[in-house]
């Protein structure tokens, strides 16, 4: 070791009087901040992962939602996925980052206060969320379903964190930058820009707000957010844990630091360009998809030089991982780290997605990403702290390799039966008997064939879960066991100021303390305020149609669309039909980019639990949905689709229309002038007499001023744009 | 699809900040100590500890915890 720190100091010569250790500075890491972002993992992980097992019980026990309309599957998967990802992984990487960066750059956090508001501030938003998506207020885009004044508070959080982050690391003690701090960093930049771009909205209304960006072009902008999500929240910032927290617990440098450099750069200037990949085969640009398609194929080589050199570090030292439950969970983590950067790839190529979209194959993938490299890494870290928090051994490492081997069961019983069923699904929908009909004409066939794997996929869950029960008492007796250390002590030369930051030392003293914060606030308010300023004028321009028969949605459909968006219908049914006769066939004219100029946001979704939605349009008479969306299996027997019955018996809120009519036009629906005061509502009147009219046909008898009257009106417009350029009128569905 | 404009440019400019950071991190010599820096992070606590001048049995006990860490 003696070596190393002659080495070390060496390496700061430009660091006058720090060689000889004469100025040495005696300062405390906050240990709170770590235990506080600790507890809240473990609490929200449980929280998330319980809404996942609801959800999932759901898909072959509808009723499991006990007919509350708050808690069925379309509201509670966004609450399962915000959940896991910015409750379970926000904390865990919060906790691991105030941990690692004090250490790393031998310095208190920058600042105690901005270290909790960030702490209550998270957590604030977090509780707001599981308040909100069961109530239904949801922007529908995936993984960024919060309302806009919950997007704010998102972003006023981040920039302190990151202002925290910074500010920690320019007053940092060790010259180096060590790999991780870099990886912080590019975490906490990109989220910030992601997040803006992506939340840009306009309100309607206290919880409801239309995004700016309609059609291709929200789904696009939806996944450049989407996937870089997983990058940069998902990926980043847990590889910087990582080069922590497994040579710490191995105790040996990691096997390459050059390739874990090359890792970092390598992977940020690619990953950013993915995105497009989420797209292939839909109304995108070919050459997007392309794009995206080609940068995706990239990635695996960055990707697998960080696995490489994660699994590698462990070398001569395997003997530990037999004995210590930590290393044993960082182990899998990495493994599936690098299955999962193998499989993305995989995916991303056009060909192989275009059996993999929109099937379980999805949910497959990504749940080996959030089970096994940030679930095991989770508690990898978790059970590597607490011991060293409470300044005690782990209460009981029997327990914590009970909790591993559950996990792990639970892994493989999640993700193989899921995987099964997802190229299950893949096959039977693009079958063609030798007449050339489809194999499987009726969509419940394929949901029928793959129920029994989504009960051991619950199985999984549940087995997943208790691992982490597990846990959460095991570390609860460690911390008994314990006395908790809230300020460790430690001491280390400081950088000499001039000297600091390679010559520009004088730049960043007036950053330092307040103004810091402040210029920070202040960009990010000018860079919002900017877009909201650029984005609609120039966009709105180019909303103009290019199919010419494709029209605004009338006052009642809109409100219909706004329905199904709170239901998240779209969790279950795509709207967009790719270009292959297996499609085609199934369900009716692929989807052209033009038809979808006035959706805002865009409702493509992404998986199809149900069948595809976009031409269901005049598909059924108005009673078959009537009785449908009241009781789903006495229209389609075997069906798993939940009972909305509230739908029927629910007012039709009309109060908000003009709002959110002029919400629309601003950005860009051609509206006419004044149509929000009076016309809007006396068109939505008229309308709705006629879905009721149309249900007497089917002997239903309904009020006109019903949810389920303008989801009718909505479903039975989808798709008919272009049909309405032929003679056929579209709506003439009541035979 | 102008919209990609505003990605591309918000793409651009997130790579364009790092790019001027490796630039910066290359030119401070952050990278041309290759060796070290992965060791330094396993001993990054022990000097604090013994020079702490808090009770020997704590000190003890930290030391100790350390070795098995």
């Amino acid at each position: 070791m003696s070596e190393v720190l002659i080495r070390s100091s060496s390496s700061n010569q430009r660091q006058a009087g720090a060689g000889s250790g004469a100025q040495v500075e005696t300062f405390k890491y906050d240990n709170s901040i770590v235990r506080a972002f600790a507890i809240a993992t473990v609490v929200w992980g449980i929280v998330g992962m319980v809404a996942g097992l609801l959800a999932a019980t759901q898909l072959f026990a509808p009723a499991a939602n006990l007919n509350l309309q708050f808690i069925t599957f379309g509201r509670l998967r966004p609450l399962h996925t915000n959940a896991v990802i910015f409750a379970f992984v926000g904390n865990g990487m919060f906790m691991g980052i105030y941990y690692s960066l004090q250490r790393l750059c031998k310095a208190r956090m920058f600042s105690d206060l901005l270290s909790w508001i960030n702490f209550w501030g998270w957590q604030a938003i977090i509780v707001s969320a599981a308040i909100t998506l069961p109530l239904g207020f949801t922007s529908s885009k995936e993984y960024a379903e919060l309302e806009w004044p919950i997007d704010i508070a998102i972003a006023v959080v981040w920039v302190i964190f990151t202002v925290n982050l910074f500010g920690t690391i320019l007053k940092r003690r060790e010259r180096h930058m060590y790999v991780a701090i870099w990886f912080y960093i590019a975490t906490a930049v990109t989220v910030a820009v992601l997040h803006i771009v992506n939340s840009m909205e306009v309100p309607a209304s206290l919880f409801k707000s239309y995004s700016m960006y309609a059609g291709v072009q929200d789904a696009l902008v939806q996944w450049w957010y989407g996937h870089n999500a997983v990058a940069f929240f998902l990926t980043t910032p847990y590889l910087g844990l990582m080069y922590y927290f497994l040579p710490k617990a191995a105790n040996r440098p990691v096997f390459s630091y050059r390739l874990s450099i090359i890792h970092f750069w390598a992977l940020i200037f690619i990953y950013i360009w993915a995105g497009p990949h989420h797209l292939l085969y839909t109304a995108l640009p070919d050459w997007a998809q392309s794009l995206g398609m080609v940068f995706s194929v990239m990635l695996v080589a960055p990707s697998w030089g960080g696995m490489l050199n994660g699994l590698l570090t462990l070398r001569g030292a395997w003997d530990k991982v037999r004995q210590d439950p930590m290393l044993k969970f960082m182990v899998v983590a990495v493994t599936a780290y690098g299955m999962a950067t193998l499989e993305g790839p995989t995916l991303a190529i056009k060909s192989v997605n275009a059996l993999s979209h929109y099937t379980s194959w999805t949910i497959a993938h990504v749940h080996t990403g959030a089970l096994g490299w940030n679930g095991f890494l989770t508690f990898s870290v978790l059970y590597w702290l607490y011991p060293r928090l409470y300044n005690t051994k782990l209460w009981s490492v029997k327990l914590a390799n009970y909790h591993f081997w559950v996990a792990l069961l639970g892994m493989v019983f999640y993700i193989v039966p899921i995987y099964a069923a997802g190229v299950t699904e893949g096959l039977m929908w693009k079958q063609f008997n030798k007449d050339g009909f489809l194999q499987y004409p009726n969509f419940l066939e394929v949901v029928q064939a793959i129920l029994p794997m989504y009960v051991l996929r619950a199985v999984g869950g549940t087995l997943y879960i208790c691992g982490v029960f597990l846990m959460a008492f095991n570390l609860y007796k460690t911390a008994k066991s314990g006395q908790f250390v809230p300020e460790q002590e430690a001491q280390a030369a400081p950088l000499t100021r001039e000297g600091a930051v390679a010559g520009h030392g004088h730049w960043h003293r007036w950053l330092e303390a307040k103004p810091l914060t402040f210029t920070a606030l202040a960009v990010v308010a000018i860079l919002v305020g900017g877009m909201v300023e650029i984005i609609p004028m120039w966009l709105v321009k180019q909303n103009v149609p290019t199919i010419s028969s494709v029209k605004p949605y009338s006052s009642l459909e809109l409100l219909g669309r706004d329905i199904y968006i709170r239901e998240g219908c779209l969790g279950c049914h795509s709207q967009m039909i790719r270009p292959f006769r297996s499609e085609t066939e199934r369900y009716g004219e692929y989807s052209k980019a033009g038809e979808f100029v006035y959706d805002h946001p865009f409702t493509w979704g992404s998986k199809r639990t149900g069948p595809d939605l976009h031409r269901v349009g005049g598909k059924y008479p108005e009673a078959w949905h009537y009785n449908h969306m009241d009781d789903p299996r006495s229209t389609s027997p075997g069906s798993i689709m939940p009972r909305y019955s509230w739908l029927l018996t629910q007012k039709l809120d009309t109060a908000t229309l003009p709002a959110r009519i002029k919400a629309l036009r601003s950005v860009g629906v051609p509206y006419p002038e004044g149509y929000e005061n009076g016309p809007a509502q006396k068109e939505l009147e008229a309308q709705a007499a006629k879905v009721v009219t149309n249900l007497k046909v089917g002997s239903v008898t309904a009020n006109p001023d019903r949810e389920i009257i303008a989801v009718i009106a909505y479903l039975q417009r989808l798709g008919t744009d272009i049909k309405a350029a032929t003679p056929a009128p579209a709506t003439a569905a009541a035979n | 699809m102008p919209v990609i404009l505003i990605l591309i440019l918000a793409s651009l400019a997130v790579a364009l900040a790092f790019l001027g950071a490796f630039i910066w991190a290359v030119k401070a010599g952050q990278f041309e100590d290759t060796c070290t820096p992965g060791m330094r992070i396993l001993s990054e606590d022990e000097p604090a500890r013994q020079k702490a001048s808090r009770n020997e049995k704590q000190q003890a006990a930290e030391a100790a915890k350390g070795q098995t860490g």
